[in-house]
């Protein structure tokens, strides 16, 4: 990445692809879906990527990559790695089918879904990853549905690999890239990425609150291998974690919570908590 | 054992073509297996299904070294085609009514981004009510999108089309629409001429785009352009579609050269002193063909004009032909909804600065897939001799009552 692109203070979205470009090398190419990222990487004629980059429409980051892939394999480019960079509306709302279809051919790039949990490029509406209990534009009060668990549904395509990740934990970030390099097949990564502005919270606190996110339990950093074999890597479930209370409420957008909706939110951390530990190889 | 095969030998020995009874569809295949594609990314749909078929058996059987990506949408069918061409392959697909109409956004972005891709689309009604049969307002409702249109009459044309269609897509980038009428020529067997794939070669040479996703030369593709550039790429968008009469003019001159046959972007049909000329596109026109051939013989100052090309639309073509016929009678196998059959609204508009202009018809007819008959010609041809001048801006012909 060059120097001078355009995201706002704090935003989790610019590390996590400078992080994620660490770990995949200058032999890839970039399928972006609309995306806070559309912007991020600058007007034409401006890039801020220093490789190959391909703008394409809001549903088609699983599509659009099969493409470039086939294209690739034709002629003879087998070594680049294509990456499609969606946000968490491209992936888990409008281009969950055209993820799900590329997954189920098994199509051999990297998917990542860089979560900031709403539609932030067009001004914080709700996304399917808005948390329950979130303020955005169109949920006035709170979010009354749960997360969608992104996750799950691509667990259930049987990938060779899938993780999530966190722009707190750059080492574990970028050596997941490092892996699903080496892996062929979809794979598929899902980082935490705090917004500012969307999550009516301090650009300097990102990094602490997405590790207040690990810490609490209530955003593990696992990995998925074939859809069975689960691998924890953060927090180690023998630490006490936070109470998700002290991460909620360093954030704006939960600000219309009372005592017992946190502690259904909390309630909630921990019975997803022992589903994950559940599924655990062991 | 091994059946020997007799070796051809190679260079001028070797047959320049071989006959084959196959339907449009298969036409279409093998017209992009000719084409030597690389990606192919298909949806299945009735009545295109049997390209995505036999496409998929020429990659299996290794006929056509392709990659051959069979998505869950049109909509990611279209995409996978930008993605495939932006990286430098010639790219192709085909569909058909919802599957077209589900693909529309993307098919303003292969024409916004400038790629050759071509595509096949299997004219079909579009629902509701369910109607598998023809009618042209699938391809039609996307003529604004910056796709060059070619209309088909035979299976031989099918094929031909397909090939001379990378040829102008790739001189101009933008990409061409191929249109067949849904079972009429899609599931219609006829002979077809298959040209010999060497023959082609020299026709079409492989695609080599002046840019493309390269990490030699990185760059961003397709991003956010503010006033200050988005207007420009417009009007360039407009140059190259106007450049496009010029290009499939020559497309189809040189394909002459290398295969014998052409179409020309229009073709007037016995147009010599004709007092009335129809207009037709698709297989309507070998329907009017022979009723033409009947008056004719009656000594009747009748011709038709085939318009192939849609999109750009040949207005000056166009009227060179029309401005000296008496009464014109457009058929419509479309309807634009509260204006009339799209094809004459074009014919009317590349009239509108003529001082001097025919009496324009304006005739609807086998929507839906009804019957098209050499008798519903007659009945288009009888009021059009009757009357001076249309009554109405719609004159409905097979209607029931």
């Amino acid at each position: 990445m060059y120097s001078g692109h355009v995201a706002c203070p704090g935003c989790g979205a610019s590390l996590a692809m400078r992080l994620a470009l660490k770990g995949l090398g200058k032999k890839t190419m970039l399928v972006l879906p609309a995306c806070c990222w559309s912007i991020i990487d600058g007007p034409f004629p401006y890039s801020s990527t220093k490789i190959p980059l391909l703008h394409t429409a809001f549903e088609t980051g699983g599509s659009a990559a099969s493409g470039v892939r086939a294209a690739l394999d034709v002629l003879g480019k087998k070594d680049i790695t294509v990456m499609t960079w969606a946000g968490d509306g491209g992936t888990m709302d409008i281009g969950l089918q055209a993820l799900s279809g590329a997954a189920e051919r098994n199509e051999n790039f990297i998917y990542t879904c860089y979560d900031n949990e709403a539609y932030m490029n067009t001004g914080i509406q709700r996304s399917s990853g808005t948390p329950w209990g979130a303020w955005t534009t169109t949920t006035p009060n709170k979010k009354e549905q749960p997360k969608k668990d992104i996750m799950a549904i691509i667990a259930a395509h049987k990938i060779p690999y899938a993780a999530t990740a966190s722009v707190a934990y750059p080492d574990d970030l970028i050596a997941k890239y490092k892996k699903a390099r080496k892996i062929k097949g979809t794979r598929f990564i899902h980082i935490f990425a705090p917004c500012p502005p969307g999550w009516k919270s301090l650009p300097e606190e990102s990094i602490k609150l997405a590790r207040m996110a690990v810490q609490a339990r209530s955003f593990p950093l696992y990995e998925v291998e074939n859809g069975m074999k689960y691998t924890l890597n953060r927090p180690n479930p023998n630490e006490k974690p936070i109470p998700i209370k002290e991460y909620l409420q360093r954030q704006g957008r939960f600000r219309n919570l009372n005592d017992q909706s946190t502690k259904l939110i909390q309630k909630n951390v921990d019975q997803n908590w022992q589903n994950l530990l559940n599924k655990l190889d062991k | 054992m091994k059946h020997k095969r007799k070796k051809m030998s190679a260079g001028s020995a070797a047959p320049t073509s071989r006959k084959k009874v196959i339907s449009g569809n298969h036409a279409v295949s093998y017209g992009a297996m000719l084409s030597r594609v690389q990606v192919v990314s298909a949806y299945p749909i009735t009545p295109q299904t049997q390209i995505v078929e036999m496409l998929s058996k020429l990659c299996g059987s290794g006929q056509l070294k392709a990659k051959f990506i069979k998505v869950e949408s049109e909509h990611s069918a279209m995409a996978a085609c930008i993605g495939a061409s932006i990286a430098g392959t010639r790219a192709f697909t085909a569909t058909s009514s919802q599957g077209l109409a589900l693909m529309h956004e993307l098919i303003h972005w292969a024409a916004n981004a400038r790629l050759p891709i071509v595509m096949a689309d299997v004219n079909r009604a579009m629902g509701p009510g369910w109607s598998i049969w023809t009618d042209q307002n699938d391809s039609l409702s996307q003529r604004d999108t910056g796709w060059l249109q070619l209309y088909c009459e035979s299976n031989q044309e099918v094929l031909d089309t397909v090939i001379q269609s990378f040829k102008i897509a790739e001189k101009i980038y933008l990409p061409v629409m191929v249109v067949l009428d849904a079972f009429v020529l899609s599931h219609t067997s006829e002979p077809v001429d298959l040209p010999n794939i060497k023959l082609v070669d020299k026709y079409l040479p492989p695609f080599k785009p002046k840019i493309k996703l390269d990490l030699q030369d990185p760059h961003s593709f397709g991003g956010l352009t503010t006033p200050e550039h988005n207007f420009e790429l417009k009007y360039k968008m407009q140059v190259a579609m106007a450049e496009g009469v010029r290009a499939a003019k020559k497309a189809d001159q040189d394909f002459k050269k290398v295969f014998g046959r052409n179409y020309g972007i229009i073709e007037p049909y016995r147009c010599q002193e004709a007092e009335i000329i129809l207009v037709t596109s698709g297989t309507i026109t070998s329907t009017s063909r022979d009723v033409i051939d009947e008056l004719r013989k009656k000594k009747q100052k009748i011709g038709l004009l085939k318009i192939r090309m849609f999109r750009p639309f040949p207005a000056q073509d166009v009227i060179k032909v029309l401005r000296r016929a008496k009464k014109v009678a457009v058929i419509d196998r479309n309807i634009s909804y509260g204006v009339g059959g799209i094809f004459c609204q074009e014919i009317k508009a590349a009239f509108g600065n003529e001082k001097k202009q025919p009496s324009i018809f304006g005739f609807i007819t086998g929507l839906g897939g009804r019957d098209v008959t050499p008798e519903t010609i007659m009945e288009i041809v009888t009021h059009t001799k009757k009357n001076k001048y249309p009554k109405q801006p719609i004159i409905w012909i097979g209607l029931k009552k």
